[in-house]
């Protein structure tokens, strides 16, 4: 009953992973770029947490200036092609278009958005560069969609940069995380690649910042420091049998996917535990990858969940099945997993409760968690005077990206907890801006 | 079952459907494949000394993702042998007895306006249409609109050919000229028995940005050419009105000019087109079209209850009046249907950019409200927004007074002054200029500046 079959080649991996805003061609973009009713005080730019000029950027494509369109996206957000395809537009920009009120089809602003930065990045022309040298030295922690919009801007306004990055690419979760589906590797590094022609900064990968000794270092060498680190590993549940062999985490089976496609094999039963995004996408992708069933559990009712309507609706449409009231309470198995033994549970006052005499077991070979990240609190540890909230998140200023120590500076999922990469993007343009206020205000010499 | 069919000066046709002379009517396989198709008559391509085109012939203009809302040619006359042509007219003509065939005729002497006019009517034409009005090619030889420009030759063209003519003459006029009732006037001294109008418009249809060249590009040069589709419409309407209403005409009119449905069609009909005729729109989605014209016609008639086409004729003509005769006291202020409106504010900028500043925002709700004592009732919210039905115009007089600016020219009551206390606006409420600086400046901004750009608490302070 598997709507897929397990891929066995790159080109079966596309198929079964086809994307779901695929790229527009000339014709559906000039019909599509035609119905913009370009609004006053556009609700579309209120909803984009980048702020582009979209009726602006839409105009410009129907007019032939598609050079000019990739430019009012890459002003406000330099994740723009990227951003095209994994937003989830539909409760941003195009759930904020005032067609949905008259009940006609919103505007398709992210494949248009896409469709005017592909074919600039596609030119190779530049439309940026490197400001005029500042003498200052600025270093980026994590090559994420935080870091690498950090960097551009701090290029733009003149400073150095250098960027380290724990792993071996750059866009972090853009290119390790998201649902293959949404974005491909080659375009999501065919993005950095273009950036980084354009703005000079260094890269270095296999490069964490790891030790009390590489924060001193930073310190030493860097007038400030910019954290882009995101989030940690998928966190542990403390379930019995959580170690056996087929228990992953959601971040960590993702990772493998983006990674080695087809050359990856998930359970022919696989059990989701979780209701957010990251439960959703692991779901479908397990369902895309030819598990022939597919459960998803969660905690609370179906209306509780986290995640957005239409990333449930995509999981029910590869054929997950969805759980609900339900908690883990063992993986079982002996050494490997064969199955997962719920509770029922009602919620009373908000409050989940375990319905005793009710457990049941779900047989599956797979059990892949996406029950959150943690947050990165050990390394933050390192840093003097850095304070986190109660959840783990680097405090910090919302006009500078300025956190608790001066000198450093931070934006995306490690400051709001995890958001979308269209936050991380907004956020870090922010922050650089901080970053500049701070550099241009000290004095070099000291 | 209303009567489709009409009798136009004497020419009979199933129905008032007609292609116009143009390329649809280049040939006998085309014409029979129309009125097979449904079509009442044609204009046969015009016929004259066969002439040389060009290649590269057509230009068009696209609004947005519309294609061809307007048209433009540089081809001249047809380009086969006269003999040709007539051989085709009389087959066209046996085969279809009941459906109209006109000879459009373009040719110089008084000698050659007569061998042509007798060997159309020889091939069976059931009526000739004088072409004076192809605004290229043929006007620098003294012939198309050259000839339709100038209201004395025209007619003198017009009484030759009503020397020889056997069957009813129509004389096509162009609309490259100032006063269109002068060349119809003309037509009509010389003895026509009807008028076909509008010709096409001289026009650059655009200029390729690349090749710094007019379109159509012929070997990277191009020229001016005739400007058609649905663009003219308007100016096409204007024009038969004037021919229609003027009392020294008093001919039947085949309209021509953006007809490509239904409603096109009776609104030349309403505005005193007996036939109409059609060329775009035939060569942008060829001859199927008349199914709907047709028998959108025909619903239309059932509807309004008349019985033949002759029942519509002219209908709005009374209607149309002169400026000076309008009731100033009629009144309409725009109504925003709230549970329409979807928050676009298109109005409210037009408003307050484009018009009369009659449309404020209010916190908390994107949909603008009407200041009405500030709303001068001009239409243009209404004509902008996107919602059908949403803004409507709504009458605030009652009805009692009717008073025009004729009857206050009579009064002694009108504005002579340049500080007339009588001028209409002289009470209206308009904004200090300076109250303009820096007005929602934080909603005008780019998308990316607004971030950085705090959003003010109070009004900008006014500069002195
Ligand atoms: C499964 C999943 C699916 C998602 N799907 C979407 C989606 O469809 N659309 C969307 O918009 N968002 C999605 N997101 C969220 C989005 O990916 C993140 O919000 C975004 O990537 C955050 O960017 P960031 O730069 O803050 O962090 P990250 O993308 O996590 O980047 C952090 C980078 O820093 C590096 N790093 C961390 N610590 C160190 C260190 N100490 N030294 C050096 N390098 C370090 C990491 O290796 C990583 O490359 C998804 C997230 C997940 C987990
Ligand atoms: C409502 C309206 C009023 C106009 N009033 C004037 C006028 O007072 N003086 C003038 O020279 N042209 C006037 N025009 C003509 C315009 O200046 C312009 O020539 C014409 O609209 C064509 O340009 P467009 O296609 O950009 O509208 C007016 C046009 C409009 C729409
Ligand atoms: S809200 Fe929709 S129609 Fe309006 S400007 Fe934005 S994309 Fe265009
Ligand atoms: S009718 Fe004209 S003046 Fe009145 S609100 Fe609409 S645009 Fe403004
Ligand atoms: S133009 Fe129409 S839909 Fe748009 S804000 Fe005005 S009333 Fe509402």
């Amino acid at each position: 009953m598997a709507e897929y079959s397990p891929p066995t080649s790159e080109q079966e991996f596309q198929a079964n992973f086809a994307q779901l805003k695929p790229r527009m061609n000339r014709t559906e973009a000039m019909l599509e770029s035609s119905r913009c009713l370009f609004c006053f005080d556009a609700p579309c730019i209120q909803a984009c947490p980048s702020g582009i000029d979209i009726p602006q950027f839409i105009r410009q494509i129907n007019t032939g200036n598609v050079t000019g369109a990739a430019r009012t996206i890459y002003e406000a957000n330099y994740f723009g092609n990227a951003c095209g395809k994994v937003c989830p537009t539909e409760v941003l920009c195009e759930g904020a278009c005032v067609y949905n009120l008259q009940d006609v089809k919103p505007i398709e602003i992210g494949r248009l958005q896409s469709f005017a930065t592909r074919a600039q990045m596609d030119s190779g022309e530049a439309l940026f560069g490197p400001g005029a040298p500042t003498g200052r030295r600025v270093a980026v922690v994590g090559a994420g969609p935080a870091g690498i919009s950090c960097a551009c801007e701090l290029r733009a306004l003149g400073h150095e940069v250098d960027v380290f990055e724990a792993k071996a690419q750059p866009s972090g979760l853009t290119v390790y995380g998201v649902a293959p589906y949404k974005i491909t590797n080659e375009e999501t590094l065919a993005e950095m690649a273009y950036l980084q022609g354009q703005f000079g900064y260094s890269v270095y990968y296999h490069a964490p910042i790891a030790s009390r000794a590489d924060v001193e270092k930073l310190e030493a060498s860097y007038d400030a420091v910019f954290l882009g680190i995101g989030l940690g590993s998928t966190s542990t549940l403390g379930l019995p049998g959580e170690d056996s062999a087929g228990c992953v985490g959601a971040v960590e089976f993702i990772e493998q996917l983006r990674q080695q496609h087809h050359a990856i094999a998930v359970g022919r039963r696989v059990v989701v535990l979780g209701g957010g995004n990251t439960a959703m996408d692991a779901a479908s992708e397990s369902a895309r990858m030819g598990a022939e069933h597919v459960t998803l559990a969660y905690r609370r009712s179906k209306a509780d969940m986290g995640a957005y309507d239409f990333e449930y609706d995509l999981a029910k449409g590869v054929g997950v099945e969805g759980l609900f009231n339900v908690a883990p309470v063992e993986i079982t198995g002996n050494g490997k997993v064969e199955g997962v033994r719920f509770v029922r549970t009602a919620t009373t006052g908000g409050q989940v409760q375990p319905v005793p005499g009710s457990e049941f077991v779900v047989p599956c070979d797979m059990v892949i968690k996406a029950t959150g990240q943690s947050k990165q609190t050990t390394f933050l540890g390192l840093i003097d005077g850095l304070q986190l909230d109660a959840k783990g998140r680097i405090i910090l200023d919302s006009r500078t990206g300025q956190t608790t120590n001066p000198r450093y500076f931070a934006a995306g999922d490690a400051g709001n907890g995890g958001a979308e990469v269209v936050n991380a993007t907004a956020e870090a343009k922010v922050a650089a801006r901080g970053i500049h206020e701070y550099l241009m205000s000290q004095d070099l010499s000291s | 079952m209303p009567d489709l069919s009409i009798n136009f000066a004497g020419i009979k046709s199933p129905n008032p459907f007609w292609l116009a002379s143009a390329p649809p009517t280049n040939s006998g396989y085309q014409v029979m494949k129309a009125f097979d198709a449904g079509w009442g008559g044609a204009v046969w391509k015009t016929l004259g000394v066969p002439v040389v085109n060009v290649s590269s012939r057509y230009g068009g203009v696209n609004y947005r993702d519309k294609r061809l809302i307007g048209f433009n040619n540089i081809e001249l006359i047809s380009d086969r042998p006269l003999s040709d042509n007539l051989r085709e007219i009389e087959e066209v003509k046996k085969r279809f007895p009941q459906h109209a065939v006109i000879a459009s005729l373009m040719v110089q002497s008084r000698q050659e306006w007569h061998d042509i006019v007798r060997a159309s009517q020889d091939a069976g034409a059931d009526g000739l249409e004088l072409n004076f009005g192809c605004p290229h090619g043929m006007c620098e030889r003294g012939m198309g609109s050259a000839v339709g420009q100038e209201p004395n030759v025209l007619r003198t063209i017009v009484e030759w050919v009503m020397e020889v003519a056997t069957v009813p003459v129509i004389v096509k006029l162009t609309p490259n000229i100032s006063d269109i009732t002068e060349p119809a006037l003309a037509a009509r001294q010389g003895g026509a028995n009807a008028i076909s109008l509008i010709n096409t418009i001289q026009s650059i249809v655009g200029v390729d940005l690349d090749q710094f060249s007019p379109y159509p590009i012929v070997d990277g040069q191009g020229t001016n050419g005739g400007y058609c589709g649905p663009a003219v419409k308007p100016i096409a309407l204007n024009m038969v009105k004037n021919c229609a209403q003027h009392p020294g005409v008093q001919l039947p009119i085949s309209g021509i000019g953006g007809i490509e449905n239904w409603r096109d069609a009776v609104e030349h009909i309403l505005l005193g087109a007996s036939s109409v005729q059609v060329c775009t729109a035939a060569m942008h989605f060829g001859f199927g079209i008349i199914r709907e014209m047709t028998s959108g016609l025909e619903q239309y008639m059932r509807e309004k209850g008349f019985q033949t086409i002759q029942d519509m004729v002219g209908r709005a003509l009374p209607n149309v009046k002169h400026w000076e005769e309008l009731n100033l006291h009629y009144k309409v202020t725009a109504s925003i249907n709230e549970q329409k409106c979807i928050g676009c504010q298109l109005c409210y900028t037009a408003c307050e950019d484009g018009a009369h500043q009659a449309i404020r925002l209010n916190e908390g709700t994107r949909v603008p409200e009407i200041i009405d004592e500030n709303c001068v009732g001009c239409n243009l919210c209404s004509l902008v927004c996107p919602v059908e039905e949403c803004i409507t115009m709504e009458r605030r007089d009652d009805g009692s007074r009717h008073e025009t600016w004729q009857q206050r020219t009579v009064a002694g009551n009108i504005p002579t002054e340049f500080e007339d206390e009588r001028a209409g606006g002289r009470h209206h409420w308009v904004p200090e200029p300076a109250a303009a600086l820096g007005k929602e400046k934080h909603k005008t901004l780019p998308g990316k500046a607004r971030q950085f750009e705090p959003v003010p608490t109070s009004p900008p302070v006014v500069r002195e």
